[in-house]
């Protein structure tokens, strides 16, 4: 959100301009072939791709919180989850049966809306444009006073906005809720008949050098993100990312006997209620929700406190819903090839 | 602790649906959801009553004062909002034990009650707050949960209405976003009182007039107007009964909140009105709407999906009154708000003791049923004379208001489509009460001979909903004061 000093010259043509158009470019191409592909596994990958591009892009843009979260969970879990969705329903487009017309006159509707909306924008990086002359200002001179954060951008997430980063972990724990009670409830969880891929010797052999430092890049970008990109959303999304590929090489049921599924549940509740409770402490010692300078007699220390706890709140509440999600894909699979 | 209701108002289910997960019984879910409920409800009543008392409650989430951080603000119009949306929840929850018990499978009732919290609460964060992001975050909580809710419906065709929805729904969140991120980018602010003031000056750009229009349309879409109503009729058919009785009586008017929340005291009225063609647009879409809609009603042959298309219609009577763009407009508005949940919520419910009994609602399993169930079915009566408009009902004083508000402005054709609007009512309940008293239990289906009256346990929140449909028909002083001083408020802000 926030774009502090863009490197971007206006109308001059300096690299980050081409970098810009050629990016811009790859994206629009990979919309289209997304449209125009008719399997559907292509279209999952490409979605990845897509994801990955505007992860570059945001870098550029010097938003590389944003670019991170989107690289970790746009190009990574959710292509994953995709892809396990697909294994479930064949990866061939059912035959036109929407109308296609109408949905290509809401999309061209839209389309010119937007066109139309860009028109009067302020000039892209113009440091006079209105995001720059209200509140990004005290954000950016007054945080470091006030919070005591050298990443901006998780001071404004964790604790001027930390309302809305409560929010949002609120929505993943009711996703994973959602998945729960449509596809998890049921106790029977068959033996899984999806062959693990232990016996490709480099997967194997590849995925052991690799898993270990996942998680531990995992942890760092969790502690770090007072002081550089990251925070609970990505760390989470990372640890997440390395137990699936585990799952993946060494077989669902390798993992279930390492990861018990009734502890994943209450490991995604308690990141939420961790998260709350840190705002009802703040409540308890009388000031406002939270509000970490309650926290701690100097109000500095508060703050660093209440970030920690609440950054940690959010990544176990992310990391547990989403390997929650994928093992419920994944045993779907078998409950599905089961029943044939 | 007082000066911490807004929030406390909002956390208590939000905090209560992740400890819920603790739970293992679905008896001991429920207990704890309602004892939820009940408590939101005290605090919201109190929330109000300070409003009124002391005018509007700002509270700084975090300890940042607006627009650097987010804040919640209380005035009259989200408080009886809010008093609505819990006292409804309340209701419903009351009722839900058997009732889910019989149509969510055993291992996903505790599940049901956690998305039951989740969607409350998010229902209450979208009124509470003063910030136009976190709308939106709370928007997803409220509808992430309501997918999971309807699919969790015994029909088969739930998932596909659950499908309907999401997809429908994900596009209307998504374009309030763009909305609120475009008019992040001509202010530089999130809040919606700093909005108010920084957006008049930007107000003739074409970038806030697409805002505008894409907020518009996103709520419409999350309200369900006429055209954008389609995804409602088979959520509302196919979900459980409980769900369908909760989100008619709440979610499409928090929706409701919302566009008047955005066009009145984000947008303000020079610009909504005076500048855009709203007023117009929602006029013909409201009473095309509203005729029909009516009309597709009276067509249904099944009961649950007669009464959401009914939903539709009243919907567009809400919209109607707020298309004049008057106090009085506006008041009626409100005040159809409050009483058509409160005319839905008696119907579902009772609907929902049926199902309970018979396992459907389609025209050919009702024969006959007045006389198995009695009470039940007096229930529906009475919401159905409410839906008509019938004196001594809530739905007369809706009609009454409306009806003033429309002469005041000298619409006169559009009193004419109220009062059509009205026949077709008319017609519709008719079908029903023709059905349920006059045919033959013989020629329902096997076991009609058995059916009972629904549980006490759901019958008991049934009639409080149904007597409160004629209570406030008789005594209007609350819902007229308080529409009265929401719409001056609002009005009064905008100029």
């Amino acid at each position: 959100m926030l774009n502090v000093g863009s490197h971007c010259a206006i109308g001059g043509l300096n690299i980050d301009f081409l970098i810009n158009i050629v990016l811009l470019g790859f994206l629009v191409c990979t919309a289209l072939a997304i449209v125009f592909t008719k399997n559907l596994l292509a279209s999952a990958m490409l979605t990845g791709i897509y994801s990955l591009l505007t992860a570059g892009f945001f870098v550029v843009m010097d938003a590389v919180d944003v670019a991170f979260t989107e690289a970790s969970v746009g190009a990574g879990i959710a292509t994953i989850l995709m892809l396990s969705t697909l294994k479930l329903t064949g990866f061939d487009e059912d035959p036109a049966r929407h109308n296609v017309k109408a949905g290509l006159l809401a999309v061209c509707g839209v389309g010119v809306l937007l066109l139309y909306g860009i028109v009067d924008m302020p000039v892209f990086g113009s440091p006079t444009a209105p995001v720059h002359m209200h509140v990004a200002p005290h954000y950016i001179y007054q945080s470091m006073a006030e919070i005591g954060m050298p990443n901006i951008v998780t001071s404004v997430l964790a604790s001027y906005r930390g309302y809305d980063t409560f929010g949002e972990t609120v929505v993943v724990f009711t996703a994973g809720i959602g998945v729960l009670a449509l596809l998890g409830a049921s106790n029977h969880v068959p033996q899984s008949r999806v062959a693990p891929m232990s016996q490709h010797i480099i997967l194997r052999v590849v995925s052991k050098v690799l898993i270990p430092p996942i998680f531990l890049f995992a942890l760092y970008v969790q502690f770090h993100g007072d002081y550089g990109p990251g925070g609970g959303f990505q760390a989470g999304v990372i640890f997440a990312a390395a137990i699936i590929l585990y799952s993946m090489i060494f077989g669902l049921d390798t993992a279930r006997s390492v990861i018990s599924q009734p502890l994943i549940r209450l490991l995604s509740a308690f990141g939420v209620m961790l998260y709350g409770c840190v705002g009802i402490v703040s409540l308890l010692n009388g000031h406002n929700f939270l509000d970490y300078s309650a926290l701690a007699h100097d109000p500095l220390h508060g703050q660093h406190y209440g970030i920690l706890l609440v950054e940690l709140g959010v990544g176990i509440t992310v990391a547990s819903v989403m390997i929650l999600i994928f093992f419920n894909f994944a045993s779907r699979v078998d409950m599905v090839q089961e029943e044939q | 602790m007082l000066n911490h209701l807004p929030i406390l108002q909002v956390i208590l289910p939000l905090l209560a649906a992740p400890t819920c997960l603790l739970l293992k019984e679905a008896r001991l879910a429920w207990a704890f959801t309602t004892a939820c409920c009940m408590a939101t409800l005290a605090i919201s009543v109190m929330l109000l009553l300070q409003v009124i008392d002391s005018g509007v409650i700002v509270y700084s989430l975090g300890g940042w004062q607006a627009p650097i951080g987010i804040e919640y603000r209380i005035d009259s119009l989200n408080a009886f909002v809010m008093v609505l949306v819990s006292g409804l929840s309340s209701a419903v929850i009351l009722a839900a034990r058997e009732s889910v018990a019989k149509e969510v499978g055993a291992d996903k009732q505790v599940l049901f009650y956690i998305a039951y919290l989740l969607c409350f609460a998010g229902l209450l964060g979208i009124c509470a707050t003063g910030d136009a992001f976190n709308v939106f975050v709370f928007l997803e909580i409220s509808s992430l949960s309501a997918y999971t809710l309807i699919a969790l419906g015994s029909d088969r065709r739930a998932l596909w209405a659950a499908y309907q929805y999401l997809i429908m729904g994900t596009i209307g969140a998504t374009f309030i976003l763009i909305g609120i991120g475009m008019i992040y980018m001509m202010t530089g602010t999130l809040n919606m009182h700093d909005l108010a003031e920084r957006l008049p000056e930007a107000a003739h750009t074409k970038t806030v007039f697409t805002a505008f229009t894409f907020i518009i349309i996103g709520t419409c879409l999350k309200l369900a107007l006429f055209p954008l109503h389609l995804w409602l009729p088979n959520a509302y058919a196919y979900s459980p009964s409980i769900v369908s009785a909760f989100m008619a009586a709440t979610a499409t008017k928090v929706a409701v909140y919302v566009l008047i929340r955005f066009v009145f005291s984000v947008f303000g009225v020079d610009f909504s009105i005076d500048h855009m063609p709203l007023q117009q647009i929602l006029l013909v879409l409201s009473l095309i709407g509203i005729v029909w809609v009516s009309i597709v009603a009276i067509y249904q042959t099944n009961l649950k999906k007669l009464l959401a298309y009914s939903s539709v219609a009243q919907i567009g009577y809400i919209i109607l009154g707020f298309s004049v763009g008057t106090v009085l407009g506006l008041q009626a508005s409100l005040i159809h708000l409050f009483n058509h949940a409160l005319m839905k919520g008696a119907l579902f419910l009772a609907i929902a003791g049926v199902v309970y009994r018979i396992g459907g609602c389609e025209f050919s399993q009702l024969s006959g049923i007045g006389k198995k169930m009695p009470w039940t079915m007096a229930a529906v009566v009475v919401g159905g004379l409410s839906l008509i408009g019938v004196p001594l009902t809530t739905g007369f004083v809706s009609k009454w208001y409306l009806v003033s508000a429309l002469i005041e402005a000298g619409w006169w054709p559009a009193v004419a489509v109220v009062m059509l609007g009205s026949l077709l009512a008319v017609i519709y309940v008719w079908k029903v009460v023709e059905v349920a008293y006059f045919g033959s239990p013989e020629d329902g289906y096997e076991g009609a001979y058995e059916v009972k009256e629904a549980p006490l346990s759901i019958l008991i929140p049934t009639w409080m909903l149904a007597a409160s449909n004629i209570y406030f028909g008789i005594d209007t002083r609350f819902t007229s004061t308080i529409g009265h001083l929401a719409s001056q408020t609002l009005f009064g802000a905008g100029s």
